[in-house]
């Protein structure tokens, strides 16, 4: 490849086909593999139904319990920030609002330019947060592998690219655009071989959690 | 048989009518074509002044014309018409008078008198030479032959137009004559680009002068493209910007944002990845440009601009990929994952089938 | 002779691995607050306690044996096996280290149920031949005797002896078609025999049909403990049989923790079939009568009094507000501590960690968290419903100087029973 431009074309072509499939292949993949699995029967007399239970959970399992809170606001705090932050940009901001529009055939209205770039700025600041977090604290410096430290820098690729290349700070521009969907095409092809599966599984994980508890009278 | 003039540029331009004062603000002009300060206008006229015009061949290819076209639009005695003053045009397709043998004869003369000295201009893109050769000919002989041959004893190429520059129409998809660019067949010679589909007239002859002038390239970026016309991006010129800034966007044509002139990306404006000069000096002597007629910039002045996405599409679309493909992968995703799972489903089976249950004699020897 | 060995442990993994599992796995994003939930983190400050890394042994099957990425690993030779040592020196965190008290699985972001998977991670512990001493003792004595303490009827006959001549009540054996039959743990038969004599006295003043049986009369079940579905589906069995004998149609585990999980959620899936009858906590019981109308007290408790809520019976069950009728019933001033009920802080005993003499020093660090808690709201008296709770919860106070005696919240309403002509 001789320039900037192939490049760019370059990873709007044959890379995006190749990410978007490894990305579905391995995401069903692992989601069949997950639920062909099942569960055994209950024949335990339960006190509720599952299915709404399950449904409740999924969304306030999204919310901190109080307790949860008072020992680690940091956490809970900049986790919300970066995400709301993440899913601002990667949602609503226009040039995304017309690639999935493109992949999809369907999208959604756009949000206005400068609150996307101020959202992405306070992300990359939060996950700038999240990081040191991850490296001092004890817990999740105990728990932590390769796999976490590699996904952060993934993710924190796609934000800080797409920022550089917005406020065009790397030029050419073709070059600039081609990290940032290059980043984005490393995540698609990584995302369902690591932790970031829970994109789609942690609502089924909710779900399963719980749909368990509920049939015991008790809303996790 | 055609003699070169003696006669130097200065001269040249005084037998045209050309005023002394004519003539300086001409070099005026000229150095702020080229971005240059007013303070080079002397140097750059004792430089003119004292030039030979010197010989130009021009090569046509696979080309539409379009650039020559470009380059003689002029509805005043222009800079556009006194280039053509600066230089002796000795071979030209459309704008030569002798057709035939006789205008190669000519070519070869031009080319063996001004050797070692003569400029190459090229429009039009050139099949490789691996490719059939009778796509292009003329006199029979292949566009290759003809370009390695007259750039042989050159002193530059320039590749005016985005099919000599970078291959352009010719080589899109699937590129059916084998077509390729000047810079991708000419190694040794230096070449300058201009691209466009096609360049801007001012652009071609702000070039050429800035090498008659210096006798050397201008500062080109990596694609070999004068920085002065092609340093800046379509996007950070575009007087729509501040709408793109603040979030207003056209969402289809004549609708209420189009009207009131509002960003073009959501029609599929390439005004973020294309360099060019169309949003400052903009087309037919500064009356308007794509986007100020309200539509999207194509993008025509980089490379493969015709297999960069639907001109319609932003930016942001991939080029091939839709609903269809993602579903096909998903439903490999779900054969792969159905047939893992089955062979795990069955590992757990064959497990619990075997399993042995744990006895209070088999615990007691852990005690 | 059969012994337990790694590969056992492997296929015990193996086959606990279902789809709740697979997803769980899936989406933990090691971000710690599940940590942040549990007592043994907390009161140590040892990140080794992190509730998920607890469960690795389960996880690297997973990985290895049931996703792609682990199947390629494997071909790479990246994979991390589970070995005997690994498996060794994680006793300690899956026994020791863990009450199965729940509150890491309703604070997970993303939803994991880790302490589902702990028990389901103790199955392959025991089937590998790692489990803690105390928890085998137990096993093999329930097994052998019918009493994980080795307790016997005869002790238990005694005990019916004196509670009849003080109480002046029959208390009813064998009786064939009771409506309730009555379980007992032997914990509180030696520690707390105030609780038998206390339902023989509800029982008889609401006019309750009931009956205890020589057959079964252990409602704990050291499989649960240990996590071993053999053993503790032998010990359902033994109930189920004794129920069964007798036709009763309801069944009352008694104030215990663990018993009512393994007896009311487990049971039915451990011997493979549900239940001819119904089970209840005895809390439940007494609520239900309550609500009917058919206890009537007199007088009320005039101290200060707060309650703990046994894990198993509040946030692994939901019987969380009947507790809060019965103390209405027999106390004026009660205070609630201030994480109660679903949230409520694990006492640090449950799970097994009480039979686990090795865990000795780490039980009475996770106490620290339920003394906070109770320092926090100074009440005179603590009331609770399980007999482990309450003895932890004694010695932890005792351990630590504070004067606050605990009892039990079915010997209190027996005590304000309204005497019956």
């Amino acid at each position: 490849m001789s320039g900037s431009m192939e490049f760019l074309l370059w990873t709007k072509g044959p890379v995006f086909d190749v990410a978007l499939a490894i990305f579905a292949i391995g995401l069903l993949a692992r989601l069949v593999e997950i639920f062909m699995l099942g569960r055994a029967p209950n024949y335990a007399e339960p006190r509720a139904r599952e299915w709404p239970a399950g449904l409740r959970t999924m969304l306030t399992r999204t919310v901190a319990d109080p307790g949860t809170f008072k020992r680690a606001p940091f956490n809970v705090v900049v986790g919300w920030i970066w995400h709301i932050g993440f899913l601002t940009a990667l949602l609503f901001f226009v040039p995304h609002v017309e690639l999935i529009q493109g992949v999809l055939g369907f999208a959604w209205p756009a949000l206005p330019n400068p609150l996307v770039d101020f959202a992405t700025a306070v992300t990359i600041l939060a996950l700038i947060a999240t990081l040191v977090h991850r490296l001092t604290h004890p817990v999740k410096r105990h728990i932590s592998t390769v796999e976490d430290y590699l996904v952060w820098a993934v993710v924190f690729m796609v934000v800080l690219t797409g920022y550089l290349a917005y406020h065009r700070l790397v030029e050419p521009y073709p070059l600039a655009l081609g990290m940032h969907i290059l980043s984005a095409e490393i995540l698609l092809i990584i995302l369902p071989f690591t932790k970031l599966t829970h994109i789609f599984t942690a609502f089924i994980a909710r779900w399963y959690n719980g749909a368990a508890f509920g049939r015991k009278g008790v809303q996790s | 048989m055609r003699k070169r003039s003696d006669k130097t540029l200065g001269e040249s331009l005084r037998d045209h009518g050309l005023s002394r004062r004519g003539f300086l603000k001409l070099c005026a002009t000229t150095a702020s074509l080229m971005a240059l300060p007013p303070s080079m206008a002397p140097a750059i006229a004792a430089a003119l002044e004292q030039a030979r015009r010197p010989s130009v061949i021009w090569l046509s290819f696979q080309e539409c014309t379009g650039c020559t076209e470009s380059l003689t639009r002029a509805h005043a005695p222009t800079l556009e018409d006194l280039i053509l003053d600066f230089i002796s045009l000795d071979y030209h397709h459309t704008l030569q008078a002798a057709s035939g043998e006789a205008a190669e004869a000519a070519r070869l003369q031009a080319m063996e008198e001004n050797r070692g000295q003569y400029l190459v201009i090229v429009d039009g893109s050139i099949p490789g030479p691996d490719a059939n050769p009778g796509f292009s000919t003329v006199a029979g002989h292949s566009n290759y032959s003809i370009l390695m041959e007259t750039v042989e004893h050159a002193a530059a190429v320039i590749a005016v137009g985005t099919c000599a520059a970078f291959g352009g129409l010719p080589q899109a998809n699937p590129n059916p004559t084998g077509a390729m660019s000047v810079m991708d067949l000419v190694r040794d010679k230096p070449v300058i680009n201009v691209p466009g589909c096609p360049p801007i007239p001012m652009v071609i002859t702000g070039v050429i002068a800035h090498y008659l002038i210096f006798g050397r390239l201008p500062e080109l970026d990596s694609y070999g493209r004068p920085l002065a016309f092609y340093g800046q991006s379509i996007h950070d010129r575009c007087y729509r910007r501040p709408f793109y800034d603040k979030g207003l966007f056209a969402e289809s044509f004549d609708d209420e944002g189009a009207k009131l002139g509002w960003c073009l990306y959501r029609l599929g404006c390439k005004g973020p990845t294309t360099y060019n000069a169309c949003a400052t000096m903009k087309w037919n002597d500064g009356t308007s440009w794509p986007v100020e007629a309200g539509h999207p910039c194509l993008g025509c002045s980089e490379p493969r601009f015709w297999d960069a996405g639907g001109f319609y599409e932003p930016v942001s679309v991939p080029l091939t990929l839709g609903p269809t493909t993602l579903l096909g992968a998903g439903a490999a995703g779900a054969v792969v994952g159905g047939g893992l799972a089955a062979l795990s489903r069955k590992k757990g089976r064959d497990a619990a089938a075997t399993r042995q249950p744990v006895t209070v004699d088999e615990l007691e020897q852990k005690l | 002779m059969s012994e337990l060995t790694l590969e056992r442990g492997l296929a015990a993994f193996r086959a606990e691995i279902d789809a709740p599992t697979a997803a769980f796995f899936s989406s933990c994003v090691h971000c710690g607050l599940c940590a942040q939930a549990c007592p043994f983190y907390l009161e140590t400050g040892d990140p080794k306690y992190t509730p998920i890394l607890k469960l690795e042994p389960l996880r690297r099957v997973w990985e290895n044996e049931f996703t792609l990425w682990g199947r390629i690993k494997g071909l790479l030779g990246l994979q991390k096996k589970v070995t005997d040592e690994m498996l060794a020196e994680w006793e300690e965190l899956v026994y020791d280290s863990c009450s199965l008290c729940g509150r890491c699985s309703v604070v997970c972001p993303v939803g994991n149920d880790l302490y589902a998977m702990i028990r389901k991670t103790r199955e392959g512990m025991v089937q590998s031949g790692h489990a803690p001493e105390g928890l085998i003792s137990a096993s093999v004595r329930a097994i052998t005797t019918g009493s994980p303490m080795g307790l016997q009827w005869k002790t238990l006959a005694v005990q019916i002896q004196h509670v009849e001549s003080s109480s002046g009540l029959t208390v009813p054996v064998d009786r064939e078609g009771a409506e309730y039959l009555v379980l007992l743990s032997s914990m509180e038969i030696i520690n707390f025999p105030e609780y038998l004599e206390a339902i023989t006295k509800i029982f008889d003043h609401a006019g309750i049909s009931w009956t205890l049986s020589t057959q079964c009369f252990e409602a704990t079940n050291a499989g649960i403990q240990i996590g071993n579905k053999d053993i503790a589906a032998e010990l359902v069995e033994r109930v189920v049989a004794a129920a069964e004998t007798l036709r009763v149609s309801k069944v009352i585990s008694p104030e215990c923790g663990h018993a009512y999980t393994a007896i009311r959620w487990e049971g039915p899936n451990l011997i493979g079939r549900p239940y001819p009858f119904r089970v209840f906590h005895i809390i439940e019981v007494l609520d239900e009568l309550r609500a009917a109308g058919r206890i009537k007290t007199e007088g009320k408790e005039d101290d200060r009094l707060s309650l703990h809520d046994p894990c198993n019976l509040a946030r692994k069950s939901g019987v969380i507000q009947q507790q809060r009728n019965l103390m209405a019933l027999v106390a004026e001033n009660f205070v609630d501590l201030k994480e109660h009920g679903k949230y409520q802080w694990c006492c640090g005993a449950g799970g097994g960690v009480s039979s686990n003499e090795r865990a000795e020093e780490l039980k009475m660090a996770a106490f620290k968290r339920k003394k906070a808690q109770i320092e926090e709201v100074a009440p005179e008296r603590m009331v609770t419903m399980c007999a482990t709770c309450r003895t932890q919860l004694e010695e932890g106070l005792e351990a630590f100087n504070m004067e606050i005696p605990v009892v039990g919240l079915t010997e209190m309403i027996a005590e304000h029973l309204v005497e019956r002509d």
